[in-house]
């Protein structure tokens, strides 16, 4: 359903509780979180989707926060999130795949290490994480290359669908009251002592506390609306290589390595999409944006795969791509409250604000009602009814009746679940990434050789950039 | 919309994975044969395959003497095997397959299960994406195969991008030229990492007559656009596959990129099934029948070796068909003894059939069984030599070779490959001896 002009004029007159600029992970927990608590919320985001920042490439891993930095924010706020999650899972119908994780050792020196990471881990509370010997290791996992040296088995870090959870907690928002605007880049704004004004490229919008979750431009929107910034964002690149669906029986667990100064080394996981993962690699970067792989880097996250798991060799490769962290020169999470400005600054979510973003929603709800509660909690929560789901560990469109048929065959996404995508009421989609998303078309092994030109065809009308114009078309624009 | 769609029943003779020529061929000699009930699943909603969006190459001389254009020859595929009684079902994807002929399938109406007395796989090829090109750069839109924007243009009537660069020179590169002419899209330049196209001499003069240059010796390094493609930058002068770091990179303007060619099998089913398949091209192991290593499976088309003609898969579908109706019949049961083929030379990239089964005499052959003609074997690069099958010491049949790669080299099967008496087990070597 597009926003008509009449709900746009109200949502620029209305005057927000908060404002949240940018829906990643992060923000829509927030979104979430305030919704349900009673605030009136509105989301800017400047991309044309939900997740179109640092959220969109990620490992996917619910961390159990065993070798975060200890007595940190984040620590803090992965195991209330991870709590959190599992209370949340059947209601929300969020995906999870519970695999264990191997952080393994494969030199002595290595090894030497295993003893104070199992300390931290029993700091952090991570209490079932225990040392396991090569035998027991490569009991486990028979495809592993046979000089692994020993490991730590921490058998509560799991899978989640990368996606779906933060969409549903945005959709929860927006059933339960909030409103999210796309395509919609804050600029600039101005604090008159009890609220903020927001100028953005669709007009000006009030409210009476600013909320910045803008991820990799989290100084920036400080800057902007602060005069300066805590912190700094030092982009950090991730690659990864995507194995199709015959690899991912090879490997259960997730494959750790062991945090070294000079090579950060790669996990390999299996995703909830049933592919198997090799990767991130670390790579600091000005750009913001650039979310470019490198054939070398590939080549050697492929070498580095084969070396740990030999049997690689005989897979194919289904894609690659990269995600940036929204690093900072700080270790921790950049939270700060500007009390003084009704201003909340919620960046340098580095590596885990997938897992940790319910735990920060927490967080950044405690300390802005520090002082007084502000807001009455809903009498009645919205939980919305169970979304398509495209996990392979939940029944897909293609097992169901009235499917009308297969359009991705590699990913096998129906033609209703496209269909239903498009016409999504809440979060209109109008973009290929977004349909990606959503339902995982064009993303398996053949990369659209065989359902691009029936999703030419279904899309048309719903794509800012369509996948393809009619003949003829072309030449007028010209 | 599915009203026209024909459920597949639960139980039949022979099922057939795949509506494109091989499948369609097979599935009416069988019932030519007599065979009583033959399902042919697709998962598209349209039978035949490929063709149906090939407009340029002259189809149907081999099989029906008429010249078609690709979508009339795939028609023309599907009347002639309806009208034997083939029973086609569309929008029927087979998810998984199992011992006992027993076939997972997706429907419109969800999830069902065929039982068949014998299948044959017939799912074709496609070619390599990007992704396992592992070609750096961006990843926008408008970056596609030949066989998506051949279905772009002439299934849809749509166009992708105006200026691409096209990524190779085989044969389906130029039929991307053809394909490109007739939307309107004027191709940039042609990338050939060679100093030669890959495709049949005298195919550059195409390129030429359309205005299109040809960049030999030349790959493609990166991608630039974010959400558009914006530019490729090229390295000339880089060798065959190492990058030389006295290439000159150049930015080529321009807003797609065509990768074409390197062919692949559609065979994710097999690999995610009890069948044995050859690790390094993804095809079925097979031997002169066309059997796979569960006797209830049979494979044939361009899924069971690199790229041939819409005619030539038609014409192995119909050798295979006879074989499956033997099958059927229980007479190729006896045949259990197979010997493999093995190479260790990685100058030879196939060789199909990668087993030969003997039969009762000792040898693999019988009279009365139709089998291949022999085999079929590619090269990896331009080579000159000697190739031979030998069994220990001995020479079992030889041949002289000058080829390029992704040419087809036929090499006969040996008159006679052991005694009854001799280990069936010892497999036979390809060797192959440059001159
Ligand atoms: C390679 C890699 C691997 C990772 N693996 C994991 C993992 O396994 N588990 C895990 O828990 N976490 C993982 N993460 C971390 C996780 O992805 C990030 O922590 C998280 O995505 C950060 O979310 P965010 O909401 O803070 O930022 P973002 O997702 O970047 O969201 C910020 C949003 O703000 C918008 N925005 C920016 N400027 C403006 C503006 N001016 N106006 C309006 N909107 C604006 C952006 O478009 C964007 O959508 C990984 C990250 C990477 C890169
Ligand atoms: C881009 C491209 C262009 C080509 N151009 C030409 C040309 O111009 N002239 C020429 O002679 N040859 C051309 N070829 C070669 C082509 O492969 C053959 O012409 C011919 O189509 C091979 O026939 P086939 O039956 O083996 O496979 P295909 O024609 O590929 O048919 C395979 C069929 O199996 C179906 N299928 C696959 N998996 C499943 C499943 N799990 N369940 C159900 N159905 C399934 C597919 O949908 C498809 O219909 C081209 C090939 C490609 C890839």
């Amino acid at each position: 359903m597009p926003i008509t002009t009449q709900d746009q004029k109200k949502q620029k007159t209305a005057h927000y509780d908060i404002i949240i600029i940018g829906a990643g992970s992060v923000g829509c927990a927030i979104a979430r979180k305030f919704t349900l608590e009673g605030a009136r919320v509105l989301t800017l985001e400047k991309g044309t989707d939900i997740l179109d920042g640092a959220s969109k490439g990620n490992s996917a891993i619910l961390h159990t926060g065993f070798d975060a930095p200890p007595d940190s924010i984040e620590q803090s706020c992965i195991a209330d999130s991870y709590q959190e999650f599992m209370l949340l899972r059947d209601k929300l119908h969020l995906p999870l795949m519970k695999t264990g994780a191997l952080l393994l050792a494969w030199t002595d020196d290595e090894a030497d290490q295993l003893d104070s990471i199992l300390q931290q881990a029993h700091y952090n509370h991570v209490n079932d994480a225990q040392r396991l010997s090569a035998k027991v290791i490569l009991n486990k996992e028979p495809q592993l290359a046979s000089h692994v040296k020993a490991g730590i088995y921490i058998p509560k870090e799991s899978l989640i669908d990368p996606w779906t959870t933060p969409f549903v907690y945005m959709h929860q928002a927006i059933e339960n009251g909030a409103q999210l605007i796309c395509s919609c880049e804050v600029s600039n704004g101005k604090f008159d002592g009890e609220k903020w004004q927001l100028e953005t490229n669709q007009g000006k919008f009030k409210a009476t506390t600013v909320i910045n979750c803008a991820g990799l431009y989290g100084d920036l929107i400080d800057q902007q609306l602060l005069g300066w910034s805590a912190f700094q964002i030092k982009p950090r690149k991730g690659q990864f290589l995507v194995y199709d669906t015959p690899a991912n029986r090879l490997i259960h667990s997730i494959i750790l390595p062991i945090p070294n100064k000079i090579s950060k080394g790669v996990v390999i996981c299996q995703t909830i999409f049933g592919k198997l993962l090799v990767g991130p690699t670390a790579e600091d970067q000005d750009d913001r944006e650039d979310t470019s792989v490198t054939t070398e880097t590939l080549q050697m996250l492929q070498k580095k795969g084969e070396e740990l798991l030999p049997a690689l060799a005989n897979e194919s490769i289904n894609a690659s791509y990269a995600g940036i962290r929204p690093a900072t020169q700080f270790k921790d999470y950049q939270i700060h409250y500007h009390n003084k400005k009704n201003y909340m600054s919620v960046a340098g979510i580095r590596s885990t604000g997938l897992t940790a973003a319910l735990g920060i929603a927490n967080y950044v709800f405690k300390q802005l009602q520090k002082e007084k509660s502000l807001y009455s909690p809903l009498d009645t929560i919205i939980y919305p009814k169970k979304l398509n789901q495209i996990a392979e560990c939940e029944t897909r469109d293609w097992q169901k009746e009235g499917n009308q048929g297969i359009v991705c065959h590699c990913e096998r996404v129906t033609e209703r679940e496209v269909a239903t995508a498009l016409e999504d009421s809440h979060l209109p989609i109008n973009s290929l990434d977004a349909l990606k998303r959503r339902t995982r078309v064009t993303m398996g092994r053949c990369q659209s050789f065989y359902c691009s030109a029936r999703l030419a065809e279904i899309t048309e009308t719903y794509f800012k950039r369509p996948i393809a114009l009619d003949i003829g078309q072309g030449k007028e624009n010209e | 919309m599915n009203k026209d769609i024909i459920q597949p029943p639960e139980q039949c003779n022979v099922a057939i994975i795949g509506a494109g020529p091989s499948g369609l061929a097979a599935a009416t000699e069988l019932k030519k044969l007599g065979v009583e009930s033959v399902i042919v699943l697709e998962r598209e909603a349209q039978a035949g395959g490929i063709p149906r969006h090939c407009m340029h190459s002259p189809f149907g001389l081999r099989e029906f003497k008429r010249l078609y254009n690709g979508k009339t020859y795939a028609n023309e595929l599907s009347r002639r095997a309806i009208k034997n009684g083939v029973i086609i079902c569309l929008k029927s994807s087979v998810i998984a397959i199992n011992k006992g002929g027993i076939l997972e399938l997706s429907t419109p109406t969800g999830i069902r299960t065929l039982i068949a007395q014998k299948v044959i796989i017939c799912t074709g090829i496609r070619e390599t994406p990007r992704a396992n090109r592992l070609i750096s750069g961006q990843r926008p839109m408008g970056v596609l195969t030949s066989g998506a924007l051949q279905s772009i243009i002439h299934l849809k009537h749509k166009k992708p991008f105006q200026r691409p660069v096209i990524i190779g020179t085989e044969m389906v590169s130029f039929s991307s030229l053809l394909s490109c002419r007739y939307a309107g899209i004027q191709p940039v330049a042609m990338l050939e990492k060679n100093a030669r196209i890959t495709a049949k001499w005298g195919l550059q003069i195409l390129a030429k007559l359309l205005g299109v240059p040809i960049f030999y010796k030349t790959c493609l390094d990166n991608i630039i656009g974010k959400k558009e493609v914006e530019a490729v930058k090229i390295n000339i002068g880089c060798a065959a596959v190492k990058k030389n770091s006295e290439a000159i990179k150049k930015v080529l303007p321009c807003d797609g990129v065509i990768f074409t060619g390197e062919f692949i099998a559609e065979s994710s089913l097999l690999r995610m099934g009890h069948l044995d398949v050859d690790p390094s091209t993804g095809n079925p192991v097979i031997d002169q029948f066309g059997r796979c290593s569960d006797n209830d499976y049979f494979a044939t088309g361009n899924m069971t070796h690199p790229v041939e003609t819409a005619g030539y898969c038609w014409k192995q579908g119909r050798q295979t068909a006879k074989q499956v109706y033997a099958s059927l019949k229980g007479e190729l049961d006896q045949y259990q003894r197979r010997i493999h083929i093995i190479s260790t030379n990685p100058i030879i990239k196939y060789i199909i059939p990668q087993i030969l089964t003997l039969t009762v005499k000792g040898d693999y052959q019988s009279g009365k069984h139709i089998t291949m003609n022999g085999f079929q074997i590619r090269v990896s690069k331009a080579v000159k030599g000697r190739l031979s099958i030998r069994s220990g010491a001995k020479t079992l049949v030889q041949k002289k070779i000058n080829s390029l790669p992704e040419r087809r080299i036929n090499l006969e099967f040996p008159s006679s490959i052991l005694s009854e008496k001799d280990d069936a087990d010892i497999p036979l070597q390809l060797h192959f001896e440059n001159r």
